[in-house]
């Protein structure tokens, strides 16, 4: 047995590996087949990941529908923006902005949780959804008579994250190499995806971990024996605003332009599809719903157009809108057919079935 | 003294329409316990095949008088709502009838982005207004104005209110919805066709967004594919507010939110020394969303606790 467990570590260890690897090369292999823009959205691949394992943490985990997440990212983005960019001058390094940002988002997620503790399932969603618009609407409107935000016209020339003298948003040459941003930035989102990874990955076989399975499952019971609901609702909240933050800040130095449109209702909506249709509290499902639902659109907006031009020789449906009624209609079909996502952890799946005969 | 007074009457418009629109909410949470997210974008078609059946009618070059030309385009409009209503259970929470909570609420949205992109298709992204058909004479109570059409609103809304809570307390139909309420099981073992009940819930609600949608396009004098979304999550708001599941409360809690939102957004910018304008007018909504369902989460008239949901 003890053999046997010693031979499973390593051959997790080298799929771990296999997969390092993999993930290291693919931007090259990507970059030179199709071209750097979709070396970009690779990148954002990577941040909707650390998005989407964010709000795993509250809806999958914690079992705490959340309508509202985008604030966090917006919380995390406007702090790296705001503290480093021309706007007000200030110009701060990314290792002080973007924890600042994660810490600010964790305040939100606190501030947030704790009037709503008392809410369930649709209760709760509507009341994050009305936060996430609060937010959205004080960020919009927050340039006079005191400018702070630059309302909607947003906030522009935000600096990259810099390595000493190395800048992420410019070309690096090495030996006559000239790499693009988008490389650079590629392995600096790789790196932070790892960690949230594996912080989402230790938290979930931890104590606290399993408190949340507790709490999702019956909160009553979960406080019978012992666990503090509050406490844990709160910690919840708190790290999945904590991933939101981060990816938030990233966002700011990687776009280097932000603006409120960048933080609607239809983002909470998408992250939260991707944590839905990859599968509820499975953290490889939640990465393929993230990857599927960010690389998809940008394929569909590559394929759409050409096709209709082919078969009917006209643009019939103009391609953004092919793209968001698509995405719509397997929201649906998805609930319908699979309630459970892609993939989904084997408990959550147990959970759903239950429910059904229940 | 008269701001005040134009505040209120500016709200008790705008709180009508939400109170009718509220009252979709409400039946349908009180019968099935769940929010129907698509109800906003019931409301949008509405207003829409209104516009596009009273621009045919003109452009084929029929000259009939403005409401006789707005009452046809209703008549279209809340067939077409009721229509859609129906379909709306059928596909998205028929099915689902049992499961997570989870899995209806996220149909119910894919649903609503399904209809605005619909809408985008048949409407286009752009705003479409209103034909003017309708007088827009004022009339002035105590130096407040209000026009003819928005006091019509507010009489139609409370007319068609009251025969709805008439209807759900004197009729069988009505007494097999509140039997539903109660407990759907029991319902049916007592010979109630729930799916039936349903069905006509649905129906019922979505013909109020139809009457809804037109009032909102006609006061605003223009419809557009997202209009849904923001008057339905206030509509949803007043529904709580008045305590979800109960009709009266609908009323009371749509009335009552849009007086708080025009005061609050005519007096804000007096109040935070022009800080805040009225621009942030949307956010009252909100907060009472928030405070309500923190301190006092069955509403003002509901009896029932929110740990239900």
């Amino acid at each position: 047995m003890a053999i046997a467990g010693k031979f499973d570590t390593n051959k997790k260890l080298g799929l771990f590996l296999a997969l390092g690897v993999v993930m290291a090369i693919l931007p090259i292999l990507i970059g030179s087949a199709f071209g750097n823009s979709w070396v970009r959205t690779l990148d954002f691949a990577l941040l909707y990941i650390m998005l989407a394992l964010g709000l795993n943490i509250v809806v999958g985990f914690a079992g705490l529908l959340d309508l509202g997440f985008i604030a966090f990212y917006a919380v995390g983005a406007y702090t790296y923006a705001l503290l480093g960019s021309p706007h007000f001058g200030i110009h701060l390094p990314f290792y002080i902005t973007i924890p600042l940002g994660a810490l600010f988002a964790m305040m939100f997620g606190v501030l947030l949780g704790t009037p709503v503790l008392r809410l369930k399932g649709d209760y709760l969603a509507i009341v994050t959804l009305g936060f996430g618009e609060i937010i959205r609407i004080f960020v919009n409107n927050l340039n006079a008579p005191v400018n702070i935000t630059n309302g909607p016209q947003g906030i522009n020339l935000i600096d990259p994250v810099q390595f000493g003298g190395v800048s992420l948003g410019k070309p690096l040459e090495i030996a006559g190499l000239s790499i693009n941003p988008v490389y650079l930035y590629y392995y600096f989102f790789l790196i932070l995806t790892v960690l949230v990874v594996l912080m989402c990955w230790r938290l979930q076989h931890s104590r606290i971990g399993r408190a949340w399975v507790a709490l999702r499952e019956n909160d009553i019971a979960a406080a019978a024996m012992g666990i503090n609901i509050r406490n844990i609702k709160l910690l919840a909240f708190a790290l999945g605003a904590l991933s939101g933050g981060v990816a938030g800040g990233l966002f700011a130095s990687f776009q280097g332009f932000i603006s409120p449109e960048s933080f609607g209702l239809l983002e909470s909506i998408m992250i939260l599809a991707m944590v839905v249709l990859g599968g509820m509290g499975n953290i490889p499902g939640v990465i393929l719903g993230a990857v599927l639902l960010s690389v998809a659109p940008e394929f569909l907006r590559d394929v759409i157009g050409p096709v209709q031009m082919a078969t009917f020789g006209r643009m019939i449906i103009d391609p953004e809108n092919a793209r968001m009624l698509l995405f719509g209609l397997a929201m649906v079909l998805m609930m319908l057919i699979r309630p459970e996502g892609i993939w989904p952890s084997k408990r959550r799946q147990a959970e759903f079935k239950d429910a059904k005969k229940g | 003294m008269d701001i005040f007074l134009q505040q209120i009457l500016n709200g008790l418009v705008l709180g009508s329409i939400y109170a009718l629109i509220a009252l979709g909410y409400t039946m349908v949470y009180g019968i099935m316990g769940l929010i129907n997210f698509a109800h906003g974008e019931v409301v949008m078609v509405g207003a829409m095949v209104t516009i596009t059946v009273i621009s045919t009618l003109m452009g084929a070059g029929i000259a009939l008088p403005g409401p006789l030309l707005v009452l046809i385009g209703l008549m279209v409009a809340i067939p077409a709502c009721m229509l859609l209503g129906f379909t709306i259970e059928r596909v998205a929470y028929r099915p689902l009838r049992g499961a997570p909570r989870l899995a209806p609420l996220i149909t119910a949205i894919g649903l609503s982005i399904v209809l605005q992109q619909l809408a985008i298709l048949i409407w286009g992204r752009n705003y479409i207004s209103f034909p003017q058909i309708l007088s827009h004479d004022t009339i002035s109570i105590m130096g407040a104005s209000i026009t003819e059409l928005q006091l019509i609103i507010v009489v139609l809304c409370l007319a068609i209110m009251g025969g709805l809570l008439l209807m759900v307390e004197k009729t069988k139909l009505g007494r097999a919805m509140r039997a539903t309420s109660q407990n759907p099981a029991v319902a049916g073992l007592m010979g109630v066709n729930v799916n039936t009940v349903i069905s006509a819930t649905f129906m019922i609600g979505s013909g109020l967004g139809a009457i809804a949608g037109v009032m909102v396009a006609t006061n605003y004098d223009q419809a557009h594919y997202y209009m849904g979304f923001l008057i339905g999550l206030k509509a949803f708001t007043a529904a709580v507010l008045g305590g979800i599941g109960n009709l009266a409360g609908a009323v009371a809690g749509g009335i009552l939110l849009g007086i708080i939102e025009s005061l609050g957004a005519g007096y804000i910018g007096g109040l935070t020394g022009g800080f805040l304008g009225s621009h942030y007018q949307d956010i009252f909504a909100f907060m009472v969303l928030i405070l309500v369902l923190i301190f006092r989460p069955s509403g003002l008239m509901g009896e029932k606790v929110a740990d239900r949901a």
